[in-house]
């Protein structure tokens, strides 16, 4: 079975490399799906295969930056990019993660640099979590009224508008963002993705998992627009780190190039399954995916208060996560597949339109 | 005040034309990299032939030449098999060019 095992000629490790191509495969069609690099998800995946921690890190951002950039050519041609937003927040993004990087360096010379980023992130997640979960309930709650009182729910109402009281700030220059349908001033989305790319940079993380929730609840995007244009921003932050993690020689490009594979047909699944799911589906199941994520750190948080049962608690960690990718992966893939049956069953028995060719 | 509001609304017009203003901030990150122990890796070339052989040479003697033939292959290769899969999703029948609009 020396065949299910490739070597990688810049780390030197031998790895089982259908593992890879399914590492490739269940991130693409969450990425794609939730609009989000998954760097959670891979970097403790790659290093579970047997690579170097620092391999894993460069890797999976090379890797994330190809496989965005396919989700990106997609959710482009169902209309949920929004170029001009994401190309103002890359901006905001890029400067917020130079000085949560210059903010780490300097928790790092106090020594204080481990327990603020777990804390942080935890608390970062469980609060995305809580705001995610309490604005499906209270659309929830305002959909059945509506139906209660004889009225149609609307379709576009939102359970949390912060929104709306940050677009009456209008500091010079308002522009229009005619994808996400919103018009504000241009310093919001600078801000608000200066602010997640310097929670990113300290958190050593993406960013995906922030920016996402921050474009709905922030900016006031529609939830398929910005999953759309953070996948944008994911692509052309993820080149920038892949330069750099490269430029670092930290970055195995035949792995990346393997799981790049995989990831180019997930990728396709889980961007075209958000077609078949409403706004509030895709944010009840990210909220899964970021309490899921926030439980883990909990986990490895435990695990570093008490060294006797650290092997359980990291464990327990890295099961959670797997757990989690593989779950909503198939989730996802069965929403897919089911309305890809659903469509093409309706257009069986749709007549054909006047004039078409019978 | 009057320059930056003009220089601003440039800016919104052809958000494009100020992706490179970014690239002044790469100085920053190589700052923040400093300190600490530098570990220096090197690739064991001899135990490889054919392209593997090149490519272990090429990380060991040029780490700006594998970073610029990194971000060349990941974009092109992303965008050769985001066609090809997008190919075969094309083959299914579905309508892959626009979707129902609707929060909930």
């Amino acid at each position: 079975m020396s065949w299910l095992y490739a070597t990688m000629p810049i780390a030197g490790v031998e790895v089982f490399w259908p593992g890879l191509l399914i590492l490739g495969f269940g991130v693409g069609i969450i990425g794609g799906f939730f609009g989000m690099g998954g760097g959670w998800m891979v970097t403790p995946g790659l290093n579970i295969l047997g690579f170097p921690m620092a391999f894993a890190i460069g890797t999976d951002i090379a890797h994330m930056a190809g496989k965005s950039l396919i989700s990106t050519v997609r959710h482009a041609r169902f209309g949920n990019v929004d170029y001009r937003l994401g190309s103002i927040m890359m901006g905001g993004t890029v400067a917020g993660f130079e000085a949560g990087a210059q903010i780490v360096m300097w928790l790092e010379r106090i020594g204080r640099v481990e327990p603020f980023m777990r804390g942080g992130y935890f608390a970062l997640l469980s609060a995305i979590a809580c705001v995610i979960f309490t604005d499906v309930a209270r659309t929830r709650r305002r959909d059945r009224e509506a139906l209660s009182s004889g009225r149609p729910p609307d379709a576009l109402s939102r359970g949390i508008e912060w929104h709306k009281r940050l677009h009456r700030i209008r500091i010079p220059p308002v522009v229009e963002f005619k994808t996400a349908g919103i018009r504000c001033s241009v310093w919001l989305p600078v801000a608000v993705s200066f602010v997640t790319g310097l929670l990113a940079g300290i958190l050593g993380i993406g960013g995906g998992l922030i920016r996402m929730p921050s474009l709905i609840y922030l900016v006031g995007c529609p939830t398929h627009v910005a999953v759309g244009t953070d996948l944008f921003e994911v692509a052309v932050s993820g080149l920038y780190g892949a330069a750099s993690y490269s430029y670092k020689g930290r970055t195995e490009l035949l792995a990346a190039v393997i799981m790049l594979v995989g990831a180019a047909v997930g990728a396709q699944i889980g961007t075209v399954a958000t077609k078949y799911v409403q706004g509030y589906g895709i944010r009840l199941f990210f909220g899964f995916a970021v309490l899921g994520c926030a439980v883990s750190m909990a986990f490895k948080m435990i695990g570093a208060a008490w060294p006797a049962a650290a092997w359980f608690f990291d464990t327990a960690a890295t099961v959670l996560i797997l757990a989690l990718v593989s779950g909503l992966a198939l989730y996802i893939v069965g929403r897919f597949l089911r309305g890809v049956r659903e469509e093409l069953a309706a257009a069986r028995v749709r007549p054909p339109a006047q004039g078409a060719p019978r | 005040m009057a320059r930056f509001t003009v220089l601003a609304r440039g800016v919104v017009r052809r958000p494009w034309a100020a992706l490179p203003f970014a690239a002044l901030l790469l100085p920053s990150a190589a700052l923040a990299a400093r300190g600490g122990a530098v570990m220096v890796w090197v690739a064991d070339s001899r135990r490889y032939s054919g392209w593997k052989a090149w490519w272990t040479n090429l990380y060991n003697e040029s780490h700006l030449l594998f970073a610029l033939v990194t971000i060349v292959v990941i974009p092109l290769l992303g965008l050769l098999l985001g066609a090809l899969a997008d190919f075969a999703m094309a083959r299914i029948g579905i309508n892959l060019k626009s979707r129902a609009q609707g929060e909930h």
